[in-house]
């Protein structure tokens, strides 16, 4: 998929999240709604995004990102 | 004509709770305080004869046929209008009675046709069983004298100075001359006749259109024996405000307003009750039918969400069921360039499974998926998402609720715990304040809007929060206390600055969000809207809309009593979509209006099954009742039901699969009822991704804008050809009943059998019922529903289960579903797509009263009269600075393409903002829309787009290629090969 637009999608999630005023709360509830939402092949794509410097990501979104755990391949 | 099999008792039903006993001819009869004499004796099985009542209107005591006697009371006083007392004493016939009741009807039928074996209402006519009840042998008066019969006067027979009329220069007078009081008939409306020459001026029709419909197009014009129905301005009805809802039609006692297709067929013998295949609000017909054909569709008085009124699309837009544009047998190609070619049953199937079989074993299991649409019924959607779950072995399975209410879904179970509306319909007969914002119902909902307008006119108050005047602001006997005119994108901006006034000023209920709410949530939610930022001046700027309006508009929404939000796609199809419905229920939480009748937040949803689709896990991420596929106790309950191992995480939603499409991971779709090429936005991107896959298989009733990229087509089936259930707005499950056989063969939920069975997933219902049986099981909010309980109650507004087994009209009455209710943080983000001055303009979508979403179904009807082309509405300022005249063609730009349309001149439209309908495929109305989308849930930003206007003198290249590509596509279905 274009990761230009997964980053946008992504940016969009973490704005919302940045009213939250308690930060863990916001990494969090970025991180949530892309395990909730997002196919696992969108999470890994934005995963290796941030793992080759993930430039246009937002700072929020970068740490949530981060803390995405993916399945494993033979669970998806 | 009223329905061929109800029974008609006169005047409304009372809802007292007080119980009053009478006699009526020596039978004692107990009914509920404030019933009419007239209804009391109906009730009791004692019929008084009557011409001017009905039970869907007010008592109106005109014809004088309902007279009757109550001993101690002086005359004869009309039984419609009089109320029962306890221990009146009625008499209903005496020889008196009988006398003045012959005399009535001699008057009427000296002024009526006596053609009743001709006339379509003939065995149903009121007035020829008001003769026959009442024993007319003779008309003293004759039939020649002053009447509205015969267009020409015999001079000879007549008499009452008619010959000094008719006289010419000379004195003389001809054998006949016109008759001045005689109308013909206006056959201009493409449903109903009118034939005033059968009139006699009951004021049924005129009533229903005021009391029923709300649209004042219909009056009784002239005085005394010159009186007679009008439609607006002495019009021709489709000339006139007539909105072709046919209240008028059903209310006539005689054939003076007929459908056309009684005319032209003649009468029912059986109906069969069941659901209406348009919006939202879920309006229960009769199909009055002849052996498999339907004669007329009329709106079931006992129909729960309707009452007895529908409207144009409805009861009379179903000729495209039997249109000769349907495609009854399946085709299949290699190629989107090659014709079709027409095999059997057995073939397709076969050719689909092996075709998503070979994508899967080439591409991956997820190279393949399943879209539904909310035109699909209860039972269909369920058994896509089983196929796509259970048979292709992922959860890429997605609705078209992604492009409406899919923010209704996540805001409302974000803030309260459940995906959907609050309320019931009937629950604005308690409300005080109606506050409306982001929906037209008065085109979208309109038999919703007919109630809505009933209740404003009884004296609730109204809020409007719109771009653009809809109807609602200024209609006969309505005016809006606020428009609140804001513009397009801003409607969290707005909400935050109604929260902030009712903040601020101490107007929360701070009782009901103590008891109700968690505190933590709220108190964050309630810093943030207090902020100066929010302030209705401060928001001023943003939203265009002055402060102090917004500020009385908070005051009234928060203090005037029970208040009650409705809302639309204006809400939802927004960037911030998800946030305005959270914003939404916040306000509700905040004043304390929810949990009982007359508050609440309600969603009117834009197709008759948004709410179902939504409800039977026809997402990617979750099981039916909005489950996780994550959460291992629901998934095992699937497992253990289906026999399969179940995904546990989301799969693609409807854009993601574009986007897979396109990178070429994803090959193979099921579509069973959705046009995504019409519907979607950013149409190249759409077609695009469409043109990149290998097999699309489109389940439709017609050649529709995806199925021209399909390489295998199934002919669907109509409501009328198929068993199932459908959800309205208000989360009642009412029935689809099957009154034909399917043209295709094949009910839609059994070719998606035939489909699994092919794949090699076992699935053997044997009827609809089936299916919804195993949802119920397998559906705590579902499981007290069945077909049967659902015939027995009419409909069942879920959650229907052991705690509420006659399900539940209003929700979260002690506590929310949730448990305590969740503030969600609102900030206001503004959207990215910003006009400029290359697009200085901002276009938002909509819909108009006679056409239907993609048009599909209406463009297939006489409905084209009203609305035969998407229009560009813009306002006089911003035509008159582009040189732009009525009816000019117009090209809209926007960053995604153009398209070109023309252009309607409307003071509706604030200065800056235009508007347009994507009724007609080639209007490329989604060409212009971006792919600009909610933040959580991917519903498009159908409502801002920032587009440049101008004049223009052809189709846009969009067009062209658009209309060269459907006439290829049109050729390859013409020469499509069937078998030998």
């Amino acid at each position: 998929m274009r990761i230009e637009r997964l980053v946008t999608m992504a940016n969009d999630i973490a704005t919302y999240f940045q009213a939250e005023p308690d930060h863990t709360v916001a990494v969090n509830g970025v991180r949530d709604h892309l395990t909730r939402f997002w196919d696992p092949v969108m999470r890994r794509q934005l995963k290796a995004y941030l793992g080759e410097g993930g430039d246009d990501l937002l700072p929020l979104a970068r740490e949530a990102v981060a803390a995405l755990t993916l399945p494993p391949a033979d669970a998806t | 004509m009223l329905s061929i099999v109800e029974i008609d008792y006169g005047t409304p039903k009372s809802t007292s709770g007080t119980m009053v006993e009478l006699d009526i001819d020596g039978r004692s009869v107990c009914v509920p305080e404030g019933t009419s004499v007239l209804r009391a004796a109906a009730q009791a099985g004692i019929a008084i004869p009557k011409l001017c009542a009905t039970e869907m209107l007010d008592a109106f005591g005109s014809c004088r046929l309902c007279l009757v006697e109550i001993e101690g009371r002086k005359g004869y006083p009309a039984s419609c209008t009089t109320l029962v007392s306890a221990g009146m004493k009625v008499n209903t016939q005496t020889p008196k009675l009988a006398e003045i009741r012959r005399g009535v009807m001699e008057l009427y039928i000296s002024d009526h046709p006596l053609d009743c074996l001709t006339c379509p209402a003939n065995g149903h006519c009121e007035l020829q069983d008001m003769a026959g009840v009442v024993g007319l042998r003779e008309v003293r008066y004759g039939y020649d004298g002053a009447n509205h019969v015969h267009p020409e006067i015999d001079m000879e027979k007549s008499g009452y100075g008619w010959t000094a009329l008719g006289a010419d220069d000379q004195g003389r007078s001809p054998k006949t001359v016109p008759n001045p009081l005689f109308v013909g008939k206006d056959e201009s409306n493409p449903y109903f006749a009118f034939d005033p020459s059968k009139c006699i001026v009951c004021s049924r029709c005129v009533r229903a259109c005021e009391e029923v419909q709300g649209t004042f197009a219909l009056t009784i014009q002239g005085r005394g024996f010159d009186s007679k129905v009008a439609a607006s301005q002495d019009n021709r009805f489709l000339d006139s405000e007539c909105v072709s809802c046919g209240a008028c039609v059903q209310a006539c006692p005689t054939a003076t307003l007929s459908e056309k297709s009684l005319i032209d067929k003649g009468q029912a013998e059986h109906s069969v009750v069941t659901t209406c295949a348009y919006c939202g609000v879920g309006c229960s017909f009769r199909a009055e039918m002849k052996g498999q054909e339907v004669m007329r569709m009329v709106p079931n008085k006992d129909g729960q969400a309707n009452h007895g009124h529908s409207c144009v699309k409805g009861r009379f837009a179903i000729g495209y069921a039997t249109h000769p544009d349907r495609i009854t047998t399946p085709m299949i190609r290699a190629r989107i360039s090659d014709p079709w070619r027409v095999v059997t049953w057995e073939e397709a199937i076969a050719h689909v499974a092996s075709e998503f079989k070979r994508i899967q074993a080439r591409y991956g299991k997820h190279a393949i998926g399943g879209i539904t649409s909310s035109r699909c019924t209860n039972e269909e959607t369920y058994l896509v998402q089983k196929l796509v779950r259970a048979g292709f072995g992922n959860n890429n399975v997605d609705t078209c609720a992604r492009v409406c209410h899919s923010p209704t879904g996540y805001g409302l179970k974000s803030t309260m715990g459940e995906s959907a509306g609050t309320q019931d319909f009937d629950s604005i007969e308690s409300t005080e304040v109606v506050l409306v914002i982001g929906a037209n119902p008065t085109d979208a909902h309109p038999v919703f809007g007919s109630q809505m307008k009933r209740r404003l006119r009884a004296g609730a108050r109204l809020i409007v929060i719109d771009p653009r005047r809809i109807d609602l602001v200024r209609t006969p006997h309505v005016q809006a206390d606020y428009h609140l005119k804001l513009r397009p994108g801003t409607n969290v901006a707005m909400l935050n600055s109604l929260a902030h006034v009712i903040v601020t000023e101490g107007l929360l209920d701070e009782d009901f969000v103590a008891r109700r709410c968690e505190p933590e949530p709220f108190a964050r939610w309630r810093a943030l809207v207090a902020q100066d930022k929010y302030s209705p001046e401060a928001m001023e700027s943003v939203t265009g809309v002055p402060a102090e309006m917004v500020r009385d508009a908070a005051r009234l929404y928060a203090t005037g009593g029970n208040a009650a939000i409705y809302y639309g796609l204006g809400v939802t199809e927004h960037a911030q979509g998800s946030t305005a419905v959270m914003g939404i229920a916040n306000l509700a939480m905040a004043t304390g209006n929810i949990g009982r009748k007359g508050v609440g937040v309600n969603p009117l949803r834009g197709q008759n099954n948004v709410q179902g689709s939504c409800d039977m896990g026809s997402f990617p991420h979750e099981f039916t009742a909005y489950r996780h596929v994550g959460d291992d106790a629901v998934r095992h309950s699937f497992e253990q039901a289906w026999g399969v191992t179940l995904l546990a995480e989301p799969g693609l939603r409807i854009p993601n699969m574009f986007e897979a499409a396109l990178d070429g991971s994803f090959k193979g779709v099921y579509i069973e009822g959705e046009d995504i090429a019409q519907s979607d936005p950013d149409t190249q991107h759409v077609t695009a991704a469409l043109t990149a896959m290998e097999c699309i298989v489109v389940q439709d009733l017609f050649l529709n804008e995806t199925a021209k990229f399909a390489h295998v087509f199934l002919p669907g089936s109509s409501f009328l050809e198929k068993d199932g259930t459908f959800t309205n707005a208000e989360r009642r499950v009412s029935r689809v009943r099957k009154v034909m056989d399917p043209k295709g063969g094949y009910a839609d939920w059994e070719i998606t059998q035939l489909l699994a069975q092919a794949m090699g997933y076992p699935m053997h219902y044997t009827h609809a019922s089936e299916i919804m049986d195993e949802i119920a099981a397998l559906t705590p909010t579902f499981h007290g529903i069945s077909f049967d309980k659902i015939d027995e109650l009419g409909s069942i507004q879920w959650p229907c289960n052991e705690e509420h087994p006659l399900g539940t009209p209003v929700m979260h009455v002690d506590e929310f579903v949730r448990g305590k209710g969740h503030f969600m943080l609102t900030e206001y983000v503004p959207t990215s797509e910003k006009v400029s001055t290359e697009y200085p303009l901002i276009l938002t979508t909509g819909r108009i009263l006679s056409q239907y979403n993609v048009g599909a179904q209406t463009r297939r009807t006489a409905n084209v009269m009203w609305h035969d082309e998407d229009r560009l509405e813009i306002h006089p300022h911003d035509a008159e600075e582009r040189g732009i005249a009525e009816g000019d063609w117009v090209g809209i730009v926007s960053r995604a393409g153009d398209t070109v349309l023309r252009a309607m001149i409307s003071e509706r439209m604030q200065p800056g903002v235009v508007y347009t309908t994507f009724h007609f495929p080639g209007s490329g109305a989604n060409v212009i829309t971006t792919e600009n989308s909610d933040w959580a849930t991917n519903c498009p930003e159908y409502k801002v787009t920032a587009v440049q206007v101008t004049r223009v003198n052809q189709p846009s290249e969009w067009q062209k290629r658009h209309r060269a590509f459907t006439e290829t596509q049109e050729a390859l279905l013409e020469q499509s090969v069937k078998p030998a």
